[in-house]
């Protein structure tokens, strides 16, 4: 396989909204909920069931058509895309289609250190569909009509993205945006996030080919996969003398390959037309306006912030902003104590990450935490305690064990920061050692660690190392 | 004469006779009939819980509007508990679980349902002979040929002839192209179709949602109004519901008119007309103008195209909202050896040959590469003929036509779809335009069979629209059966 080959990608990204309620009827918008718990005589096409429109689905549309550059449109049009299946009782999907309520929009996403703008030429509100289960029973197929109904936000690009790495970027930073302005939960393995895979090749700089579209990737794992599989074997159709048909493929995921699903040739005529049970959307700029204020920072401009006004280091601060709860935990800390906010990042994406890991809790959790934690880092920045120390204790604030300054009493861990003390230590410490100080006199820098770690075993660990370091110092410059 | 909503109230209230008494009388007469205007009955068993509480009100003094008030309802109306048809093979064993918007109103002001009334199958019909039950025979007869049966006209065919034959006070009907209206012209009864949006649709089978609109089947324009009174609400659950506040229609329905009322007669409609129909126009003429009405000619631009025009929507509409009768979750289901295969044949099997034309044409004019000729430009030609009524509006008080242009025709006469269709010529633009239209007897034919007249208002006039019609009504002295 030549080298010369490159992909061309676009995206169709399925968000489900986290409303509380469906897209057009009240049932609650959950998951994990008991089968066909969540259903009533709309979501189930029961004769004469009409469909009500959830505003806060179109609020949630708006928010988001800020938060991607988008052009939000006034007006709008729900349709009904029509089709068979039993896990759509109506025998349509109502969507958008000639008249989407969002237009136009872009993201930034990083490319190897560069940011790369891929342009999104719409986003529009549809209903899901339930589940069909076929393996539960070798005769019969099983349905379940919970997600009937609920609110999807599909975001569609422009064919801008040319590699695996660039489209799960892209999709990462989507996914961050929309949990960022809290209008999807991002969850991907319970189906909140998924995407479609448009993908064709071409040779560098050349036409446009065929493109296939791959259905209904659920985790950024099988993007990449999906994507290097179906490059390669479109690739090798070509080079191998074929054609690409332009098909609807399935990944398998326990093969890790694509596989036609449907040609063109048998795909759909979806017959769009209005649909005539709801009124176009209207919107006033006064609705919009509204929303506005609700789409708060987003990650890029807490990522800037932290970075030139916090002074973290930039690797860390984007671990903090990749999800907003970080950030909201990271800024309440900030907000709360005078320890150096860079002190707290590292601290932050250290150990408190690495225990919240640990016990497979929630990052939100330690909202309520804050106090102490930021108690236990000023102990420390203020060298009350050594880093080490506070590293030991930190689990046991977390796990509620009381107050760190109580802590470090209880087990004793102060630091000896008493020059008097020390210099009493380390003057025991230098007795005998004649033959190492006359070594570090002579140049031998390494004698220093030898002796630091001597006085601060006889302190048990308790001495501060930092004054340790400068009483040896003063002491075998003489 | 049939006994009016007012005047059985006040034997009710007067304890010339009971609710339950009233029931049975009905009953009775209504299992006797040979109309097949009933899918289904309801014993006095199902409603004796309502009976009594009715009786116990007019006991204590305090009946609600319609109280004791035994209807029947088009079995397109989702009832609780008691099967809805829409006279469909596909939904022959459906007992909904919720009660339409318009029926709870109704049972909300006293009135009792005696049955589920006949109608064409999902109401796709002018004649009432695509329903899966059979077909509704019109109670009168041509007095030159007594005995051959004839069509009430559909798709509310049941509940015309019904309340026509005595076996109902009124019906709960719906109108898409002129399914309330036409019946009633041709049972010699009153119809009334309210404007779009103002009685919700949620509970009513869906045939073509943005034409569909339920109204009352009765006797008498007072009947009509104390019916709309009842089911003209808003309601929060249908979007196309309007807000609008609504009137008293009853009251003042029969006071003088205060003010000159100016009728557009359309000359276009009455081009190829029988003598038969012509006169119901003139004698309606002769009759309202003594009272202050003025008569002028008004000529449409857009009649030519208002039947191709419903029939690309309507069907289109339908195609999509019988989508949902596919025998996975309820309704009939034939077996099949793949999923493709139980589609197939329940829906074969479970729609009628009517329905199953109509699903075909939807769909063809939806499908990729004919919407644009068929389906957007139908739309097109919707906004002309509104605006073609409201140039017209800007003129005239109300616009009066025949309601049909023939009187009712012998069952199996019609058995070509085209000149069926042409059967709503006069229905079908008040239809496409959402406006109010009501059908009132105005006299008979040659053959002795009855003639109806419509009056058109303007959106949302039902008030005035009641008022002119009762009092032509009046003036025309129409006797029923």
């Amino acid at each position: 396989m030549g080298n010369n080959w490159e992909m061309v990608i676009g995206l169709e990204v399925h968000a489900q909204l986290n409303t509380s309620s469906k897209l057009f009827s009240s049932s609650p918008n959950q998951f994990g909920s008991e089968p066909n718990e969540n259903v009533n005589f709309i979501d189930s096409g029961m004769p004469g069931m009409l469909p009500v429109m959830n505003f806060a689905c179109i609020e949630m549309a708006i928010k988001t058509g800020f938060a991607l550059n988008f052009k939000i449109n006034k007006y709008s049009v729900f349709e009904r895309k029509n089709y068979f299946y039993p896990d759509l009782p109506q025998g349509y999907q109502i969507s958008q289609f000639e008249f989407p309520i969002l237009t136009e929009g872009f993201i930034n996403i990083d490319n190897e250190g560069n940011q790369k703008k891929i342009r999104i030429e719409r986003a529009h509100l549809e209903q899901d569909a339930g589940k069909s289960i076929h393996d539960i029973d070798p005769k019969f197929s099983f349905i379940d009509l919970n997600r009937v109904g609920t609110p999807l936000l599909e975001i569609v690009s422009y064919p801008d993205l040319s590699s695996a790495e660039e489209v799960v970027s892209y999709m990462s930073s989507l996914r961050q945006v929309l949990m960022y302005i809290d209008v999807c939960d991002g969850n991907m393995q319970e189906g909140s996030l998924r995407a479609d895979v448009n993908l064709s090749v071409r040779k560098k700089g050349g036409e446009l080919g065929t493109r296939c579209e791959i259905k209904n990737l659920n985790s950024f794992k099988f993007i990449r996969q999906a994507i290097e599989y179906e490059f390669k074997r479109q690739v090798d159709v070509i080079e191998s003398g074929g054609k690409i048909e332009q098909n609807t493929m399935l990944f398998d995921t326990s093969t890790g390959e694509t596989r036609a699903m449907r040609s063109k040739e048998f795909s759909h005529d979806y017959r769009y037309f209005p649909d005539p049970d709801l009124l176009p959307v209207n919107l006033t700029q006064d609705q919009i306006d509204k929303v506005k204020t609700s789409v708060g920072e987003l990650p890029q401009a807490k990522l800037d912030k932290f970075i030139k006004d916090y002074n973290v280091d930039k690797d860390i601060a984007k671990i903090i902003t990749v999800e907003k709860q970080n950030a909201i935990l990271f800024e309440k800390m900030i907000s709360e104590t005078d320890v150096k906010p860079k002190f707290i990042a590292a601290w932050l994406v250290g150990d408190i990450f690495a225990f919240i890991k640990e016990n497979n809790l929630e990052v939100s959790s330690l909202n309520e935490k804050t106090k102490e934690i930021t108690d236990l880092l000023k102990l420390v920045s203020d060298d009350v305690i050594s880093n080490k120390a506070g590293k030991e204790i930190l689990p046991k604030v977390l796990n509620g064990q009381g107050k760190p300054s109580d802590i470090v009493k209880e087990l004793g861990l102060e630091q000896v920061s008493d020059s008097g003390e020390l210099e009493k230590i380390i003057d025991e410490a230098l007795v005998g050692e004649e033959e190492n100080i006359s070594k570090f006199q002579g140049g031998s820098d390494r004698v220093l660690g030898y002796f630091v770690g001597k006085c601060l075993k006889a302190t048990k660990g308790k001495g501060n190392p930092k004054l340790i370091n400068k009483i040896l110092l003063e002491r075998l410059k003489n | 004469m049939k006994s009016s909503i007012s005047q059985i109230k006040d034997s009710l209230r007067d304890k010339k006779i009971s609710v339950e008494e009233l029931y049975d009388e009905f009953l009775i007469k209504a299992k006797s009939s040979k109309t097949n205007s009933f899918n289904l009955l309801l014993d006095k068993e199902n409603n004796i819980l309502s009976i009594k509480e009715s009786q116990k009100r007019y006991e204590n003094g305090n009946p609600l509007p319609l109280d004791g008030i035994p209807l029947g309802i088009k079995d397109l109306f989702c009832t609780k508990g008691i099967r809805t048809t829409a006279s469909s093979k596909i939904l022959s064993n459906f007992t909904p679980n919720y009660e339409s918007f318009v029926t709870q109103k109704l049972l909300d002001d006293g009135s009792i349902f005696i049955g589920k009334n006949n109608c064409d199958e999902f109401a796709m019909g002018s004649s009432n002979e695509t329903s899966f039950f059979g077909p509704v025979k019109n109670p009168w007869k041509n007095k030159n040929v007594p005995t051959d049966d004839l069509v009430p006209g559909g798709s509310s065919g049941g509940s015309a002839a019904a309340v026509a034959e005595g076996t109902c006070v009124a019906s709960m009907g719906t109108d898409t192209g002129g399914s309330i209206r036409q019946p009633a012209s041709l049972c010699g009864i009153v119809g009334l179709k309210p404007t779009f949006g103002s009685c919700s649709r949620w509970g009513i089978v869906a045939f073509a949602s943005s034409l569909d609109q339920a109204g009352p089947l009765t006797n008498s324009v007072e009947d009509a109004a104390l019916i709309l009174n009842s089911i003209n609400k808003h309601d929060f659950n249908d979007t196309t519901s309007s807000n609008h506040v609504r009137e008293d229609y009853s009251i003042g329905i029969n006071d003088k008119l205060d003010q000159k009322i100016k009728i557009g007669i359309p000359s276009d409609y009455l081009k190829d007309v029988s003598g038969d129909i012509l006169s119901q126009i003139e004698n309606t003429k002769k009759a309202l103008i003594k009272h202050n009405v003025e008569f002028v000619d008004v000529e449409f631009k857009t009649t030519e195209y208002a039947l191709s025009t419903y029939y690309i929507l309507a069907p289109a509409e339908a195609s999509s909202n019988l989508a949902r009768y596919d025998g996975i979750r309820y309704g009939v289901r034939e077996d099949g050896k793949s999923l493709d295969d139980i589609y197939l044949n329940s829906r074969t099997k479970g729609f009628g040959d009517e329905v199953t034309r109509r699903i075909l044409i939807g769909a063809y004019v939806l499908s990729a590469g004919y919407y644009d000729a068929y389906y957007r430009q139908a739309q097109k030609v919707r906004r002309l003929i509104k605006d073609d009524f409201q140039r017209i509006f800007n003129d005239v008080d109300f616009i009066l036509t025949p309601t049909t242009p023939n009187e009712a025709f012998k069952i199996g006469d019609k058995l070509d779809p085209i000149s069926m269709y042409k059967n709503d010529i006069y229905t079908v633009p008040t239809s496409l335009a959402g406006l109010p239209g009501i059908s009132i007897p105005s006299g008979l034919s040659t053959n002795g069979l009855p003639l109806g007249i419509q009056f058109i208002g303007n959106y949302f006039e039902e008030k005035k629209l009641l008022q002119i019609a009762a009092l032509a009504e009046k003036e025309l002295n129409f006797n029923g059966q």
